[in-house]
């Protein structure tokens, strides 16, 4: 599988929401995500996908929709 | 020998101007002068810390050396080996100077302590990130000249906003070009007359005129249900008008100054009275410290609870940190009753909070939102968060104690 269809699986999952339609909405400003949710995203990262993403390297700002989040991952994989 | 509060009257701005003008010069032709702006923050530094208050200065200085060794002697460390004892003995030994500082009032009957300094706490948030992103291995090539600058930096020395080390060494290590660095002038001054209005006339008037007055009258109307009267309710909210003009206005002055040396601070408030619900409050009220709080003790400890599987349940995982997290920012503002429940306070409000949003989310189609649910959230987060400040102003304990 691919990154793309994994983050989203995982998104999809924490969210609760398909949120493939809306690749470029804020997932914070939605209330879709919260810092809950992004430390589970962080750990799913790790779990799925073997990616380590400190806590300290989650700025917000760069991973607040689903095509940032998806491009920040295959930075680092 | 001259003594200032920061920002606190005429001469201190004006001095401020006058020690800025070099420097703003030299921006604007591109040029950033280390010593120029050293030999300033020194400037200002000793009218804060000089004079009368030399014990605060004398304390001011070794804590700083303490703080040096521990984050430098980190960094070298970290670049070799990486164990997690020794990473949360660091982070013990950091806080320890701030801890012994807020403990002492509660057990000395009030008195302060010698080792305090004006500023402490932001300067123990500064070094205790620093060491957390050493820990992370985001912070990798750590400066000990650059790590003084950061915690000496004097426009926030006193009372934040908190900045982070990457951030701010970004900011430091280069010059904005002319047309961003007059940008930030502007909005510098702008941010500086903001806040003259809101530090010297609003929080003046609420703080100074009214709240004396109110305060009278409530502890003469004493003697009904706990003590509760109008005036109390007036005190209540005086008090959150005074507390948020003085801390948004010391804040627009710290911002302000910060962009006229051509550093982008980050701001503190965004107009958090208008927040729909508390956990969105806290995204808008004194931003810098909740933030720091949100990526340093709530995601960390979330992070650490759900690897290690302490709780079944996510939500659980959520709403235990929650309460954690609001307690220590209780126990940060000092030993007292009314500070902790303070925080045990917001730490209830915001489960709540979530427990609503989690219910909103999946009932979507039965619970109305339209312009009458929006206006009463609104109405509803703004007196929660003034009845919590009357928590946290100790009026009760005036009432109720004295």
């Amino acid at each position: 599988m691919d990154i793309k269809e994994t983050v989203l699986g995982i998104l999809n999952d924490l969210t609760g929401n398909d949120v493939s339609g809306a690749m470029d909405d804020n997932l914070f400003d939605s209330g879709l995500m919260d810092s809950m949710g992004s430390v589970q995203l962080l750990l799913q990262l790790q779990g799925d996908l073997g990616i380590n993403v400190p806590v300290s390297e989650f700025e917000r700002s760069e991973w607040d929709t689903p095509n940032k989040i998806i491009a920040k991952v295959e930075s680092l994989a | 020998m001259l003594s200032f509060e920061p920002y606190g009257n005429p001469t201190y701005f004006a001095l401020l101007g006058v020690a800025l003008l070099p420097l703003m010069i030299g921006l604007l032709y591109g040029k950033r002068s280390r010593l120029y702006e050293t030999l300033i923050s020194i400037f200002f530094l000793v009218l804060t810390f000089g004079g009368p208050k030399w014990t605060q200065g004398v304390a001011l200085i070794i804590y700083i050396l303490y703080e040096v060794a521990l984050t430098w002697g980190y960094a070298v460390y970290r670049k070799h080996q990486n164990s997690g004892p020794i990473f949360y003995l660091m982070v013990i030994l950091a806080i320890i100077p701030l801890t012994i500082v807020k403990v002492t009032p509660a057990v000395e009957n009030g008195q302060a302590s010698l080792i305090g300094f004006l500023g402490v706490s932001y300067l123990t948030f500064r070094a205790v990130q620093t060491m957390m992103e050493t820990r992370d291995g985001t912070l990798k090539d750590y400066q000990v000249m650059t790590f003084l600058q950061f915690m000496l930096f004097f426009p926030t020395i006193s009372s934040g906003p908190i900045d982070r080390y990457r951030r701010f060494e970004a900011d430091y290590r280069s010059v904005p070009d002319r047309e961003k660095y007059l940008g930030m002038i502007q909005k510098g001054i702008r941010y500086i007359f903001v806040g003259f209005l809101y530090k010297f006339i609003l929080a003046y008037y609420f703080g100074t005129m009214l709240m004396p007055k109110l305060q009278v009258m409530a502890m003469h109307s004493r003697g009904g249900f706990l003590d509760l009267s109008w005036p109390v309710l007036g005190y209540m909210y005086a008090y959150s008008a005074d507390l948020f003009f003085d801390f948004a206005g010391y804040s627009l002055f710290a911002v302000g100054t910060s962009y006229i040396m051509g550093i982008a601070t980050p701001m503190n408030f965004n107009q958090p009275w208008r927040s729909p619900n508390i956990k969105d409050f806290w995204n808008r009220w004194h931003i810098t410290l909740s933030f720091w709080f949100r990526d340093f003790i709530y995601m960390r400890l979330v992070f650490w609870f759900m690897k290690h599987k302490v709780f079944k349940k996510p939500t659980t995982t959520a709403n235990v940190t929650y309460i954690i997290n609001m307690l220590v920012m209780g126990f940060w503002h000092g030993v007292t009753w009314y500070y902790i429940t303070y925080g045990l306070f917001h730490g209830c409000a915001l489960v709540i909070n979530d427990t609503w949003l989690r219910y909103k989310k999946k009932h979507r189609a039965s619970v109305p939102h339209n312009g009458f649910t929006q206006v009463f959230a609104i109405f509803l987060t703004a007196n929660m968060v003034c009845f919590s400040f009357l928590i946290f102003s100790g009026m009760l304990d005036k009432l109720w104690f004295h």
